[in-house]
């Protein structure tokens, strides 16, 4: 019982932060069609709002929002100087040139603060445990759950219910519509960005307050993972790329907590097994995106 | 007399090919002018260059007297031009409201958008029905009808229809036009653009027809519909 209660919230933590990923992979990819390697780099940038925040005397929880505020930005900065001069550029192309800016961005965190893993220590009460009905329970799990959550409830919200997200919405289907109907595209396409970019900061908290480093890899392989996510959802469904990132969370932890040590090397490889048998099964996705059915 | 739309030596081209050549068209304020030519002949090309979503490779777009070439959608949306596109291309995964709502949007006061959105749903009733239901299920000529009533939602002094009645029932065709005839009657300019000429010839005031991207014809309905050898060339009514 103890231990299936704690896997069960390392399980939701961790699908909560690959689902936050890849909803904001989706976002910008419904809209522009860009897959965004760089995503990773983006959220990684965040850590070093946080480290550098830190660094420079300021109180923890300040610290967190200006790692927030830092991948808005950066995700902002990107679309404005790289992504937006390849706007109708086709997929790949789009593809390969988050790749360069992925790249870029790596030499540049190596160069100007370090190749190595940089610490960021948050105050110890943080990382402490409570008990519920006997079972001990980590603050960092069950918080980055309750973050999680709210962060993917939230957006959902505001994809639903306010105006921006019926525009957001509606340029998923037909960009062009969109324009012809005198809305400016490049506003919503950079407020697409900008929580996608909010997205991968929540998740640069939660990764940093769970590792408690920083280095220029960090958002790469998460990022790798919600990739993976999106495709086992559908690519372009928000939805899907949500319940790809809590089904992929989930194998990870259940193959790390359940899995005989001599199978353990073999996890990964366990996983995607796993999700190519998913996509064998479904191959448009999880939660396919809709597709628009005009007569 | 004040033209609503003036396009004066349109170009338009998709990399090689030519799409628009030279087109010279007037569209005479509260009429209804007639774009006309077969499939390929350049008209939704043009008008798509006129609402801005195509590059002008050539020549002058004037609205209402204004030059207006090479703006960008949303300042000829500001210089009072709406369109009901080929296909209608409603958001399918918006409710009908949502679509109206959205195009509302781009009004600058937050009460005309609702009173507008409102009038549309009195106006359609079968929108007003429907206001909850994703706009992807209504049939096509309800789409039609949504295309339109989002498009007066800027409240506009021109409006392009491209190829309103494509794969309506008779009726529903029926209706269209009765509707276009509704907004002419209220002052509205209207660029039309049919396949369907006979029909288009009845209510347009003045017409233009295109054939490999160039003007072949222009004139009255009834000097167009007189011409047999025109009829046979380029509208196959």
């Amino acid at each position: 019982m103890d231990v299936i209660l704690q896997q069960t919230i390392n399980a939701i933590s961790l699908g909560g932060v690959y689902a936050m990923l890849a909803l904001g992979l989706a976002i910008v990819f419904s809209i522009v069609g860009l897959i965004n390697f760089a995503h990773g780099d983006i959220m990684t940038f965040g850590g070093y709002g946080i480290f550098l925040s830190l660094a420079f005397g300021m109180a923890p929880v300040p610290a967190l929002v200006v790692g927030i505020a830092a991948a808005v930005v950066m995700a902002l900065t990107l679309e404005r100087t790289a992504f937006r001069a390849m706007r109708g550029a086709d997929v790949v192309t789009l593809l390969i040139t988050s790749f360069a800016v992925s790249e870029i961005l790596k030499v540049v965190f190596q160069n100007a603060i370090s190749a190595r893993p940089v610490p960021i220590s948050l105050p110890a009460g943080w990382s402490g445990t409570y008990q519920v009905a006997g079972t001990t329970i980590g603050v960092v799990p069950t918080v980055s759950l309750v973050v999680a959550f709210t962060s993917l409830l939230g957006l959902s919200l505001v994809l639903r219910r306010t105006a921006i997200g019926m525009a957001m919405r509606a340029a998923a289907e037909d960009l062009e519509m969109l324009k012809l109907l005198g809305v400016r595209a490049n506003r919503v396409v950079a407020i697409a960005f900008a929580l996608s970019g909010l997205l991968a900061g929540i998740a640069a908290v939660i990764w940093t307050a769970q590792r408690g480093s920083v280095d220029p890899m960090m958002g790469f392989f998460p990022v790798l993972k919600a990739f993976i996510a999106t495709v086992l959802g559908g690519l372009g469904s928000l939805g899907g790329a949500v319940l790809g990132g809590f089904v992929i969370g989930a194998l990870e932890v259940l193959t790390q907590a359940f899995l005989p040590d001599s199978l353990s090397p073999y996890r990964d490889a366990i996983v995607l097994a796993l999700v190519i048998a998913a996509l064998l099964w479904r191959p448009d996705g999880l939660l396919p995106a809709r597709s628009a059915t005009r007569s | 007399m004040q033209t609503a739309l003036a396009l004066r030596g349109l170009d338009v081209r998709y990399g090689p090919v030519q799409a628009v050549r030279g087109v010279d068209l007037t569209a005479a304020r509260g009429g209804v002018t007639a774009l006309l030519g077969a499939n390929g002949a350049g008209k939704t090309s043009t008008v798509m260059a006129v609402a801005g979503a195509r590059r002008i490779a050539g020549g002058s777009v004037f609205i209402f007297g204004r030059d207006m070439t090479g703006a960008t959608p949303d300042a000829i949306v500001r210089a009072g031009v709406a369109i009901s596109p080929e296909g209608r291309r409603v958001f399918s995964a918006l409710s009908v409201e949502d679509n109206l709502t959205l195009a509302g949007s781009v009004v600058g006061d937050a009460a005309t958008a609702l009173a507008r959105k409102a009038a549309m749903m009195e106006r359609f009733p079968i929108l007003g029905e429907r206001r909850k239901q994703l706009a992807g299920l209504l049939s096509g000529g309800e789409q039609q009808m949504l295309a339109v009533a989002r498009a007066l939602m800027s409240g506009p002094r021109l409006l392009l229809m491209d190829e309103p009645s494509l794969g309506l029932a008779p009726q529903m065709v029926d209706r269209i036009f009765g509707i276009i005839e509704e907004l002419r009657d209220e002052g509205i300019s209207i660029l039309l653009v049919e396949q369907n000429a006979a029909l288009a010839l009845d209510v347009a005031d003045h017409a233009v027809v295109l054939a490999n991207g160039v003007v072949a014809a222009a004139g009255p309905p009834q000097d167009l519909k007189s011409d047999k050898l025109l009829q046979a060339a380029y509208l196959a009514a």
